[in-house]
Protein backbone atom coordinates (compact mmCIF):
# COMPACT_ATOMS: atom_id res chain seq x y z
CA UNK A 1 0.00 0.00 0.00
CA UNK A 2 2.88 2.28 0.79
CA UNK A 3 3.89 1.92 -2.89
CA UNK A 4 0.62 3.32 -4.17
CA UNK A 5 1.02 6.02 -1.54
CA UNK A 6 4.04 7.31 -3.47
CA UNK A 7 2.21 7.16 -6.80
CA UNK A 8 -0.37 9.80 -5.96
CA UNK A 9 2.67 12.02 -5.55
CA UNK A 10 2.12 12.47 -9.29
CA UNK A 11 0.36 15.67 -8.14
CA UNK A 12 3.91 17.04 -8.21
CA UNK A 13 3.54 17.25 -12.00
CA UNK A 14 0.41 19.35 -11.49
CA UNK A 15 2.23 21.58 -9.00
CA UNK A 16 4.98 22.18 -11.58
CA UNK A 17 2.44 23.19 -14.21
CA UNK A 18 0.67 25.51 -11.77
CA UNK A 19 4.02 27.05 -10.80
CA UNK A 20 4.68 27.66 -14.49
CA UNK A 21 1.41 29.41 -15.17
CA UNK A 22 1.13 31.31 -11.85
CA UNK A 23 0.54 35.01 -12.47
CA UNK A 24 0.19 36.55 -9.02
CA UNK A 25 2.24 36.35 -5.86
CA UNK A 26 -0.49 34.38 -4.08
CA UNK A 27 -0.54 31.78 -6.84
CA UNK A 28 3.22 31.44 -6.62
CA UNK A 29 3.02 30.89 -2.88
CA UNK A 30 0.28 28.27 -3.33
CA UNK A 31 2.31 26.60 -6.09
CA UNK A 32 5.44 26.60 -3.93
CA UNK A 33 3.68 24.86 -1.05
CA UNK A 34 2.09 22.41 -3.52
CA UNK A 35 5.56 21.69 -4.95
CA UNK A 36 7.00 21.02 -1.49
CA UNK A 37 4.03 18.81 -0.52
CA UNK A 38 4.09 16.89 -3.79
CA UNK A 39 7.85 16.30 -3.61
CA UNK A 40 7.65 15.09 -0.01
CA UNK A 41 4.93 12.67 -1.10
CA UNK A 42 6.96 11.31 -4.04
CA UNK A 43 10.41 11.18 -2.47
CA UNK A 44 9.27 10.09 0.98
CA UNK A 45 6.80 7.55 -0.40
CA UNK A 46 9.27 5.76 -2.64
CA UNK A 47 12.11 5.81 -0.11
CA UNK A 48 9.97 4.48 2.73
CA UNK A 49 8.61 1.72 0.49
CA UNK A 50 12.13 0.83 -0.58
CA UNK A 51 13.28 0.68 3.04
CA UNK A 52 10.45 -1.66 3.95
CA UNK A 53 11.00 -3.90 0.91
CA UNK A 54 14.75 -4.00 1.48
CA UNK A 55 14.17 -5.92 4.68
CA UNK A 56 12.12 -8.54 2.87
CA UNK A 57 14.94 -8.96 0.35
CA UNK A 58 17.64 -9.48 3.00
CA UNK A 59 15.56 -12.11 4.62
CA UNK A 60 14.61 -13.85 1.42
CA UNK A 61 18.01 -14.15 -0.26
CA UNK A 62 19.28 -17.19 1.70
CA UNK A 63 16.20 -19.26 0.94
CA UNK A 64 15.34 -17.77 -2.45
CA UNK A 65 15.22 -21.25 -3.97
CA UNK A 66 12.29 -22.17 -1.72
CA UNK A 67 10.15 -19.30 -2.97
CA UNK A 68 6.96 -20.29 -4.71
CA UNK A 69 6.10 -18.34 -7.85
CA UNK B 1 5.00 28.79 -33.04
CA UNK B 2 1.72 27.06 -32.41
CA UNK B 3 2.99 24.03 -34.27
CA UNK B 4 6.13 23.82 -32.14
CA UNK B 5 4.05 24.13 -28.98
CA UNK B 6 1.55 21.51 -30.08
CA UNK B 7 4.32 19.18 -31.08
CA UNK B 8 6.12 19.59 -27.79
CA UNK B 9 2.90 19.06 -25.85
CA UNK B 10 2.31 15.93 -27.89
CA UNK B 11 5.77 14.69 -27.09
CA UNK B 12 5.31 15.37 -23.41
CA UNK B 13 2.01 13.51 -23.55
CA UNK B 14 3.76 10.60 -25.22
CA UNK B 15 6.25 10.58 -22.36
CA UNK B 16 3.31 10.60 -19.91
CA UNK B 17 2.02 7.43 -21.56
CA UNK B 18 5.41 5.80 -20.99
CA UNK B 19 5.36 7.07 -17.40
CA UNK B 20 1.86 5.67 -16.90
CA UNK B 21 2.99 2.27 -18.19
CA UNK B 22 5.78 2.38 -15.58
CA UNK B 23 3.33 3.25 -12.80
CA UNK B 24 0.91 0.49 -13.80
CA UNK B 25 3.64 -2.16 -14.14
CA UNK B 26 5.09 -0.96 -10.85
CA UNK B 27 1.78 -1.35 -8.98
CA UNK B 28 1.31 -4.78 -10.56
CA UNK B 29 4.72 -5.96 -9.38
CA UNK B 30 4.30 -4.36 -5.94
CA UNK B 31 1.39 -6.69 -5.30
CA UNK B 32 3.65 -9.73 -4.99
CA UNK B 33 6.40 -9.90 -2.34
CA UNK B 34 8.78 -11.52 -4.83
CA UNK B 35 8.65 -8.71 -7.38
CA UNK B 36 7.80 -5.83 -5.07
CA UNK B 37 11.22 -4.23 -4.91
CA UNK B 38 11.65 -4.05 -8.68
CA UNK B 39 8.03 -2.86 -8.88
CA UNK B 40 8.86 0.06 -6.63
CA UNK B 41 11.88 0.93 -8.78
CA UNK B 42 9.80 0.72 -11.98
CA UNK B 43 7.07 2.93 -10.48
CA UNK B 44 9.71 5.43 -9.32
CA UNK B 45 11.20 5.43 -12.82
CA UNK B 46 7.76 6.14 -14.28
CA UNK B 47 7.43 9.01 -11.82
CA UNK B 48 10.87 10.34 -12.78
CA UNK B 49 9.88 10.25 -16.47
CA UNK B 50 6.67 12.17 -15.73
CA UNK B 51 8.47 14.82 -13.67
CA UNK B 52 11.45 15.05 -16.04
CA UNK B 53 9.34 15.58 -19.15
CA UNK B 54 7.17 18.10 -17.32
CA UNK B 55 10.31 20.20 -16.93
CA UNK B 56 10.41 20.59 -20.71
CA UNK B 57 6.63 21.06 -20.98
CA UNK B 58 5.92 24.28 -22.93
CA UNK B 59 3.71 25.64 -20.11
CA UNK B 60 6.39 25.28 -17.48
CA UNK B 61 8.43 28.35 -16.64
CA UNK B 62 9.76 29.90 -13.45
CA UNK B 63 12.34 27.23 -12.84
CA UNK B 64 13.65 29.00 -9.73
CA UNK B 65 10.29 28.44 -8.04
CA UNK B 66 10.07 24.81 -9.16
CA UNK B 67 13.69 24.18 -8.18
CA UNK B 68 13.17 25.72 -4.75
CA UNK B 69 9.95 23.78 -4.11
CA UNK B 70 11.35 20.44 -5.24
CA UNK B 71 14.61 21.12 -3.39
CA UNK B 72 12.90 21.82 -0.07
CA UNK B 73 10.51 18.88 -0.57
CA UNK B 74 13.37 16.51 -1.39
CA UNK B 75 15.30 17.47 1.73
CA UNK B 76 12.23 16.97 3.93
CA UNK B 77 11.27 13.73 2.18
CA UNK B 78 14.73 12.16 2.30
CA UNK B 79 15.39 13.08 5.92
CA UNK B 80 12.01 11.92 7.18
CA UNK B 81 12.05 8.68 5.16
CA UNK B 82 15.62 7.83 6.18
CA UNK B 83 15.36 8.65 9.88
CA UNK B 84 11.89 7.32 10.74
CA UNK B 85 11.95 4.23 12.94
CA UNK B 86 10.33 1.13 11.41
CA UNK B 87 7.73 1.16 14.17
CA UNK B 88 6.69 4.70 13.23
CA UNK B 89 6.09 3.81 9.56
CA UNK B 90 2.28 3.92 9.70
CA UNK B 91 2.18 7.55 10.81
CA UNK B 92 4.88 8.47 8.29
CA UNK B 93 2.81 6.93 5.49
CA UNK B 94 -0.21 8.87 6.78
CA UNK B 95 1.80 12.09 6.66
CA UNK B 96 3.05 11.50 3.10
CA UNK B 97 -0.52 10.76 2.08
CA UNK B 98 -1.79 13.94 3.71
CA UNK B 99 0.65 16.24 1.93
CA UNK B 100 -0.31 14.62 -1.38
CA UNK B 101 -3.95 15.53 -0.75
CA UNK B 102 -2.90 18.99 0.37
CA UNK B 103 -0.96 19.50 -2.87
CA UNK B 104 -4.03 18.54 -4.93
CA UNK B 105 -6.18 21.05 -3.02
CA UNK B 106 -3.55 23.79 -3.45
CA UNK B 107 -3.36 23.14 -7.19
CA UNK B 108 -7.13 23.57 -7.45
CA UNK B 109 -6.97 26.77 -5.37
CA UNK B 110 -4.15 28.28 -7.44
CA UNK B 111 -5.90 27.47 -10.73
CA UNK B 112 -9.17 28.90 -9.43
CA UNK B 113 -7.42 32.09 -8.39
CA UNK B 114 -5.73 32.43 -11.76
CA UNK B 115 -8.83 31.76 -13.85
CA UNK B 116 -11.57 33.32 -11.73
CA UNK B 117 -10.98 36.99 -12.69
CA UNK B 118 -11.73 36.04 -16.30
CA UNK B 119 -15.02 34.10 -16.07
CA UNK B 120 -15.06 33.07 -19.73
CA UNK B 121 -11.91 31.08 -19.11
CA UNK B 122 -13.39 28.46 -16.81
CA UNK B 123 -15.38 25.66 -18.37
CA UNK B 124 -17.68 23.38 -16.47
CA UNK B 125 -15.24 20.48 -16.34
CA UNK B 126 -12.53 22.63 -14.76
CA UNK B 127 -14.90 24.09 -12.18
CA UNK B 128 -16.43 20.78 -11.09
CA UNK B 129 -13.08 18.99 -11.02
CA UNK B 130 -11.50 21.91 -9.16
CA UNK B 131 -14.15 21.95 -6.46
CA UNK B 132 -13.91 18.17 -6.07
CA UNK B 133 -10.14 18.31 -5.87
CA UNK B 134 -10.21 21.09 -3.26
CA UNK B 135 -12.84 19.26 -1.20
CA UNK B 136 -11.37 15.74 -1.26
CA UNK B 137 -7.75 16.92 -1.08
CA UNK B 138 -8.47 19.06 2.00
CA UNK B 139 -10.35 16.22 3.74
CA UNK B 140 -7.45 13.87 3.03
CA UNK B 141 -4.93 16.44 4.31
CA UNK B 142 -6.53 17.16 7.67
CA UNK B 143 -7.80 13.58 8.10
CA UNK B 144 -4.29 12.23 7.57
CA UNK B 145 -2.88 14.72 10.08
CA UNK B 146 -5.38 13.50 12.70
CA UNK B 147 -4.48 9.88 11.84
CA UNK B 148 -0.82 10.84 12.29
CA UNK B 149 -1.61 12.44 15.64
CA UNK B 150 -3.43 9.34 16.83
CA UNK B 151 -0.69 6.94 15.71
CA UNK B 152 2.04 9.15 17.17
CA UNK B 153 -0.03 9.21 20.37
CA UNK B 154 -0.27 12.99 20.30
CA UNK B 155 -4.03 12.46 20.31
CA UNK B 156 -5.91 9.75 22.22
CA UNK B 157 -6.21 6.57 20.14
CA UNK B 158 -9.68 5.97 21.48
CA UNK B 159 -12.67 7.15 19.43
CA UNK B 160 -13.54 10.75 20.34
CA UNK B 161 -17.27 11.25 20.16
CA UNK B 162 -19.85 13.82 21.20
CA UNK B 163 -23.64 13.96 21.00
CA UNK B 164 -25.27 14.44 17.59
CA UNK B 165 -21.91 13.89 15.90
CA UNK B 166 -23.45 12.44 12.75
CA UNK B 167 -25.85 15.38 12.44
CA UNK B 168 -23.05 17.91 12.87
CA UNK B 169 -20.84 16.09 10.34
CA UNK B 170 -23.66 15.79 7.82
CA UNK B 171 -24.42 19.50 8.19
CA UNK B 172 -20.73 20.32 7.81
CA UNK B 173 -20.50 18.26 4.64
CA UNK B 174 -23.66 19.86 3.25
CA UNK B 175 -22.12 23.26 4.02
CA UNK B 176 -18.97 22.29 2.10
CA UNK B 177 -21.06 21.19 -0.87
CA UNK B 178 -23.01 24.46 -0.76
CA UNK B 179 -19.78 26.48 -0.60
CA UNK B 180 -18.50 24.49 -3.58
CA UNK B 181 -21.66 25.34 -5.51
CA UNK B 182 -21.40 29.03 -4.60
CA UNK B 183 -17.71 29.15 -5.47
CA UNK B 184 -18.42 27.51 -8.82
CA UNK B 185 -21.29 29.80 -9.78
CA UNK B 186 -20.12 33.11 -8.33
CA UNK B 187 -16.42 32.45 -9.00
CA UNK B 188 -15.67 34.37 -5.79
CA UNK B 189 -12.52 33.27 -4.04
CA UNK B 190 -14.08 33.72 -0.61
CA UNK B 191 -16.34 30.71 -1.17
CA UNK B 192 -13.38 28.59 -2.09
CA UNK B 193 -11.76 29.59 1.20
CA UNK B 194 -14.98 28.62 2.99
CA UNK B 195 -14.99 25.31 1.10
CA UNK B 196 -11.39 24.48 1.99
CA UNK B 197 -11.87 25.54 5.63
CA UNK B 198 -15.03 23.44 5.94
CA UNK B 199 -13.39 20.45 4.25
CA UNK B 200 -10.36 20.66 6.56
CA UNK B 201 -12.67 20.69 9.58
CA UNK B 202 -14.68 17.81 8.12
CA UNK B 203 -11.51 15.74 7.69
CA UNK B 204 -10.70 16.24 11.38
CA UNK B 205 -14.24 15.36 12.44
CA UNK B 206 -14.22 12.29 10.19
CA UNK B 207 -11.10 10.69 11.68
CA UNK B 208 -11.42 11.81 15.35
CA UNK B 209 -14.19 9.30 16.17
CA UNK B 210 -12.30 6.38 14.61
CA UNK B 211 -10.43 4.10 17.02
CA UNK B 212 -6.74 3.26 16.75
CA UNK B 213 -7.45 -0.35 15.78
CA UNK B 214 -9.23 0.82 12.63
CA UNK B 215 -6.29 2.98 11.53
CA UNK B 216 -5.10 0.57 8.82
CA UNK B 217 -8.47 0.91 7.12
CA UNK B 218 -8.53 4.68 7.55
CA UNK B 219 -5.04 5.12 6.11
CA UNK B 220 -5.97 2.99 3.13
CA UNK B 221 -9.18 4.98 2.72
CA UNK B 222 -7.43 8.36 2.88
CA UNK B 223 -4.86 7.00 0.43
CA UNK B 224 -7.68 6.36 -2.05
CA UNK B 225 -9.04 9.86 -1.36
CA UNK B 226 -5.71 11.49 -2.18
CA UNK B 227 -5.59 9.42 -5.39
CA UNK B 228 -9.01 10.74 -6.39
CA UNK B 229 -8.08 14.33 -5.58
CA UNK B 230 -4.92 13.97 -7.69
CA UNK B 231 -7.01 12.59 -10.57
CA UNK B 232 -9.46 15.48 -10.40
CA UNK B 233 -6.56 17.96 -10.23
CA UNK B 234 -5.55 16.26 -13.49
CA UNK B 235 -8.92 17.16 -14.99
CA UNK B 236 -8.46 20.77 -13.84
CA UNK B 237 -5.10 20.96 -15.64
CA UNK B 238 -6.10 18.58 -18.49
CA UNK B 239 -3.04 16.54 -17.59
CA UNK B 240 -3.01 12.83 -18.47
CA UNK B 241 -0.25 11.87 -16.03
CA UNK B 242 -2.28 13.13 -13.06
CA UNK B 243 -5.50 11.59 -14.29
CA UNK B 244 -3.95 8.14 -14.82
CA UNK B 245 -1.75 8.12 -11.70
CA UNK B 246 -4.51 9.46 -9.46
CA UNK B 247 -7.12 7.07 -10.79
CA UNK B 248 -4.78 4.10 -10.30
CA UNK B 249 -4.33 4.92 -6.62
CA UNK B 250 -7.99 5.83 -6.19
CA UNK B 251 -9.09 2.47 -7.59
CA UNK B 252 -6.49 0.25 -5.93
CA UNK B 253 -6.89 2.10 -2.63
CA UNK B 254 -10.66 1.68 -2.71
CA UNK B 255 -10.30 -2.05 -3.38
CA UNK B 256 -7.79 -2.48 -0.56
CA UNK B 257 -10.07 -0.57 1.81
CA UNK B 258 -13.03 -2.81 0.95
CA UNK B 259 -10.91 -5.96 1.35
CA UNK B 260 -9.73 -4.83 4.79
CA UNK B 261 -13.29 -4.09 5.81
CA UNK B 262 -14.17 -7.64 4.78
CA UNK B 263 -11.29 -9.00 6.86
CA UNK B 264 -13.00 -7.45 9.88
CA UNK B 265 -16.49 -8.39 8.70
CA UNK B 266 -17.51 -4.73 8.76
CA UNK B 267 -18.66 -2.30 6.12
CA UNK B 268 -16.70 0.85 5.35
CA UNK B 269 -19.62 2.88 6.70
CA UNK B 270 -19.33 1.00 9.99
CA UNK B 271 -15.60 1.71 10.21
CA UNK B 272 -16.02 5.40 9.36
CA UNK B 273 -19.16 6.25 11.26
CA UNK B 274 -19.52 3.44 13.81
CA UNK B 275 -17.17 5.07 16.38
CA UNK B 276 -16.13 1.47 16.95
CA UNK B 277 -14.92 0.70 20.44
CA UNK B 278 -16.78 3.46 22.18
CA UNK B 279 -17.64 2.35 25.67
CA UNK B 280 -21.35 1.88 26.27
CA UNK B 281 -23.18 4.92 27.64
CA UNK B 282 -22.78 4.98 31.40
CA UNK B 283 -19.01 5.03 31.25
CA UNK B 284 -17.40 1.62 31.15
CA UNK B 285 -19.74 -0.03 33.63
CA UNK B 286 -20.25 -3.00 31.34
CA UNK B 287 -16.53 -3.57 31.07
CA UNK B 288 -15.96 -3.32 34.82
CA UNK B 289 -18.69 -5.83 35.61
CA UNK B 290 -17.23 -8.44 33.31
CA UNK B 291 -13.76 -7.90 34.78
CA UNK B 292 -14.92 -8.12 38.39
CA UNK B 293 -16.32 -11.61 38.28
CA UNK B 294 -13.33 -13.26 36.63
CA UNK B 295 -9.68 -13.62 37.47
CA UNK B 296 -6.78 -13.52 35.08
CA UNK B 297 -3.86 -15.78 36.02
CA UNK B 298 -0.47 -14.11 36.20
CA UNK B 299 2.67 -16.08 35.48
CA UNK B 300 6.45 -15.60 35.51
CA UNK B 301 8.97 -15.53 32.69
CA UNK B 302 10.72 -18.61 34.17
CA UNK B 303 7.54 -20.71 34.02
CA UNK B 304 6.79 -19.62 30.47
CA UNK B 305 10.37 -20.31 29.39
CA UNK B 306 10.14 -23.92 30.66
CA UNK B 307 6.76 -24.38 28.95
CA UNK B 308 8.14 -23.06 25.65
CA UNK B 309 11.37 -25.05 25.86
CA UNK B 310 9.51 -28.37 26.10
CA UNK B 311 6.77 -27.59 23.60
CA UNK B 312 6.51 -29.30 20.22
CA UNK B 313 4.89 -26.39 18.41
CA UNK B 314 4.69 -22.71 19.37
CA UNK B 315 2.72 -20.09 17.46
CA UNK B 316 3.68 -16.47 18.00
CA UNK B 317 0.87 -13.97 17.52
CA UNK B 318 2.38 -10.50 17.07
CA UNK B 319 0.38 -7.30 17.46
CA UNK B 320 0.77 -3.58 17.91
CA UNK B 321 2.36 -4.07 21.35
CA UNK B 322 5.30 -5.82 19.68
CA UNK B 323 5.75 -2.83 17.38
CA UNK B 324 5.55 -0.30 20.20
CA UNK B 325 8.08 -2.16 22.31
CA UNK B 326 10.40 -2.80 19.31
CA UNK B 327 10.40 -6.43 20.35
CA UNK B 328 10.85 -7.91 16.87
CA UNK B 329 14.58 -8.69 17.21
CA UNK B 330 14.19 -10.24 20.67
CA UNK B 331 11.27 -12.28 19.33
CA UNK B 332 13.41 -13.56 16.47
CA UNK B 333 16.11 -14.55 18.97
CA UNK B 334 13.53 -16.39 21.06
CA UNK B 335 12.24 -18.25 17.99
CA UNK B 336 15.79 -19.19 16.95
CA UNK B 337 16.54 -20.61 20.40
CA UNK B 338 13.35 -22.65 20.32
CA UNK B 339 14.06 -23.96 16.82
CA UNK B 340 17.52 -25.05 17.98
CA UNK B 341 15.78 -27.12 20.64
CA UNK B 342 13.59 -28.73 17.98
CA UNK B 343 10.46 -26.71 18.73
CA UNK B 344 8.44 -25.81 15.64
CA UNK B 345 7.84 -22.04 15.59
CA UNK B 346 5.24 -20.31 13.44
CA UNK B 347 3.96 -16.75 13.31
CA UNK B 348 0.25 -16.08 12.85
CA UNK B 349 -0.45 -12.74 11.16
CA UNK B 350 -3.95 -11.30 11.32
CA UNK B 351 -4.80 -9.10 8.32
CA UNK B 352 -5.44 -6.08 10.53
CA UNK B 353 -2.76 -6.67 13.17
CA UNK B 354 -0.82 -3.47 13.79
CA UNK B 355 -1.62 -0.05 12.50
CA UNK B 356 -0.94 -0.32 8.77
CA UNK B 357 -1.55 -2.97 6.11
CA UNK B 358 1.42 -5.35 6.28
CA UNK B 359 2.72 -3.74 9.49
CA UNK B 360 3.68 -7.03 11.17
CA UNK B 361 5.24 -8.49 8.01
CA UNK B 362 7.49 -5.45 7.72
CA UNK B 363 8.58 -5.58 11.36
CA UNK B 364 9.30 -9.30 11.32
CA UNK B 365 11.12 -8.93 8.02
CA UNK B 366 13.30 -6.27 9.65
CA UNK B 367 14.29 -8.88 12.23
CA UNK B 368 15.04 -11.38 9.42
CA UNK B 369 12.27 -13.79 10.36
CA UNK B 370 12.18 -16.45 7.59
CA UNK B 371 9.23 -15.86 5.28
CA UNK B 372 7.98 -19.51 5.37
CA UNK B 373 7.38 -19.14 9.15
CA UNK B 374 4.73 -16.46 8.56
CA UNK B 375 1.17 -17.80 8.33
CA UNK B 376 -1.82 -15.68 7.44
CA UNK B 377 -5.10 -16.13 9.28
CA UNK B 378 -6.61 -18.88 7.09
CA UNK B 379 -3.46 -21.01 7.25
CA UNK B 380 -2.71 -20.35 10.91
CA UNK B 381 -6.11 -21.13 12.39
CA UNK B 382 -6.09 -24.93 11.76
CA UNK B 383 -2.61 -25.01 13.34
CA UNK B 384 -3.70 -23.81 16.78
CA UNK B 385 -5.40 -27.16 17.48
CA UNK B 386 -2.02 -28.91 17.37
CA UNK B 387 -0.11 -26.16 19.12
CA UNK B 388 1.22 -26.46 22.66
CA UNK B 389 1.74 -22.79 23.34
CA UNK B 390 0.24 -19.77 21.63
CA UNK B 391 2.45 -16.81 22.54
CA UNK B 392 0.48 -13.59 22.09
CA UNK B 393 2.87 -10.63 21.96
CA UNK B 394 1.00 -7.36 22.17
CA UNK B 395 -2.02 -8.46 20.16
CA UNK B 396 -5.48 -8.12 21.66
CA UNK B 397 -8.70 -7.65 19.72
CA UNK B 398 -7.67 -10.03 16.91
CA UNK B 399 -7.53 -12.86 19.50
CA UNK B 400 -10.79 -12.16 21.33
CA UNK B 401 -13.03 -15.27 21.28
CA UNK B 402 -16.05 -13.00 21.85
CA UNK B 403 -15.85 -12.28 18.12
CA UNK B 404 -16.96 -15.89 17.55
CA UNK B 405 -19.24 -16.51 20.50
CA UNK B 406 -20.78 -13.31 21.88
CA UNK B 407 -23.33 -11.56 19.63
CA UNK B 408 -23.37 -8.68 22.15
CA UNK B 409 -19.71 -7.89 21.58
CA UNK B 410 -18.81 -5.06 19.21
CA UNK B 411 -16.23 -7.45 17.75
CA UNK B 412 -18.82 -10.12 16.97
CA UNK B 413 -18.40 -11.55 13.46
CA UNK B 414 -14.84 -10.37 12.95
CA UNK B 415 -12.65 -13.27 11.85
CA UNK B 416 -10.03 -13.83 14.58
CA UNK B 417 -7.00 -15.98 15.21
CA UNK B 418 -8.28 -18.98 17.20
CA UNK B 419 -5.60 -18.65 19.84
CA UNK B 420 -7.88 -20.17 22.49
CA UNK B 421 -7.73 -23.54 20.69
CA UNK B 422 -4.05 -24.00 21.59
CA UNK B 423 -3.26 -26.19 24.61
CA UNK B 424 -1.77 -23.21 26.46
CA UNK B 425 -1.98 -19.50 25.87
CA UNK B 426 0.55 -16.98 27.15
CA UNK B 427 -0.29 -13.32 26.72
CA UNK B 428 2.49 -10.73 26.92
CA UNK B 429 0.89 -7.45 27.81
CA UNK B 430 1.72 -4.23 29.62
CA UNK B 431 -1.39 -4.29 31.81
CA UNK B 432 -4.97 -5.55 31.91
CA UNK B 433 -6.16 -2.47 29.99
CA UNK B 434 -8.40 -3.33 27.07
CA UNK B 435 -7.10 -2.87 23.51
CA UNK B 436 -7.78 0.07 21.25
CA UNK B 437 -11.27 -1.22 20.58
CA UNK B 438 -11.89 -0.74 24.31
CA UNK B 439 -13.39 -4.23 24.52
CA UNK B 440 -12.54 -6.62 27.33
CA UNK B 441 -10.84 -9.80 26.07
CA UNK B 442 -12.42 -13.04 27.34
CA UNK B 443 -9.26 -14.88 26.36
CA UNK B 444 -7.50 -13.50 29.44
CA UNK B 445 -9.95 -15.23 31.79
CA UNK B 446 -9.68 -18.60 30.05
CA UNK B 447 -8.27 -21.13 32.58
CA UNK B 448 -5.52 -22.14 30.16
CA UNK B 449 -4.38 -18.57 29.63
CA UNK B 450 -1.50 -17.11 31.64
CA UNK B 451 -0.62 -13.42 31.62
CA UNK B 452 2.97 -12.21 31.57
CA UNK B 453 2.84 -8.51 32.37
CA UNK B 454 5.48 -6.01 31.31
CA UNK B 455 6.99 -4.33 28.29
CA UNK B 456 6.96 -6.82 25.41
CA UNK B 457 10.65 -6.42 24.65
CA UNK B 458 11.90 -6.95 28.19
CA UNK B 459 9.45 -9.85 28.69
CA UNK B 460 10.72 -11.58 25.54
CA UNK B 461 14.31 -10.96 26.63
CA UNK B 462 13.53 -12.59 29.98
CA UNK B 463 12.07 -15.57 28.12
CA UNK B 464 15.27 -15.82 26.06
CA UNK B 465 17.35 -15.80 29.25
CA UNK B 466 14.99 -18.34 30.81
CA UNK B 467 15.30 -20.77 27.91
CA UNK B 468 19.10 -20.45 27.92
CA UNK B 469 18.97 -21.39 31.62
CA UNK B 470 16.90 -24.50 30.84
CA UNK B 471 19.44 -25.93 28.43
Amino acid sequence: MSGTNAIHGIVLVGAMLVAGSATSGLEQVLAFVALVFGTVNVVGGFLVTDRMLEMFKQRRSPDASEEQP
Amino acid sequence: MTLTLALTRGEVNLAYVAAAVGLILGIKRLSSPRTARSGNVIAATGMAIAVGFTLVHPDVHRYWLIGAGIGVGTIIGVISARTVRMTAMPQMVALFNGVGGGAAALIAAAEFHRLAPDPGNIDAQTVVAGMFSALIGSISFSGSLVAFGKLQELLPGRPITFPAQHVVNAALFAGCAAAAGLAATSEQGVWLVVLVGGALLFGVMLVLPIGGADMPVVISFLNAFTGLSAASAGFVLSNDALIIGGTLVGASGTLLTILMGQAMNRSLANVLFGAFGTRPAGGGVAVDVSTDGKMARETTAEDVAVMLAYARQVIIVPGYGLAVAQAQHATRELADLLEQRGVKVKYAIHPVAGRMPGHMNVLLAEANVPYPQLYDMEDANPEFLRTDVALVIGANDVTNPAARSNPESPLYGMPILNVDQAANVVVLKRSMNPGFAGVDNELYYDPKTAMLFGDAKSSVEKLVAGIKAVS
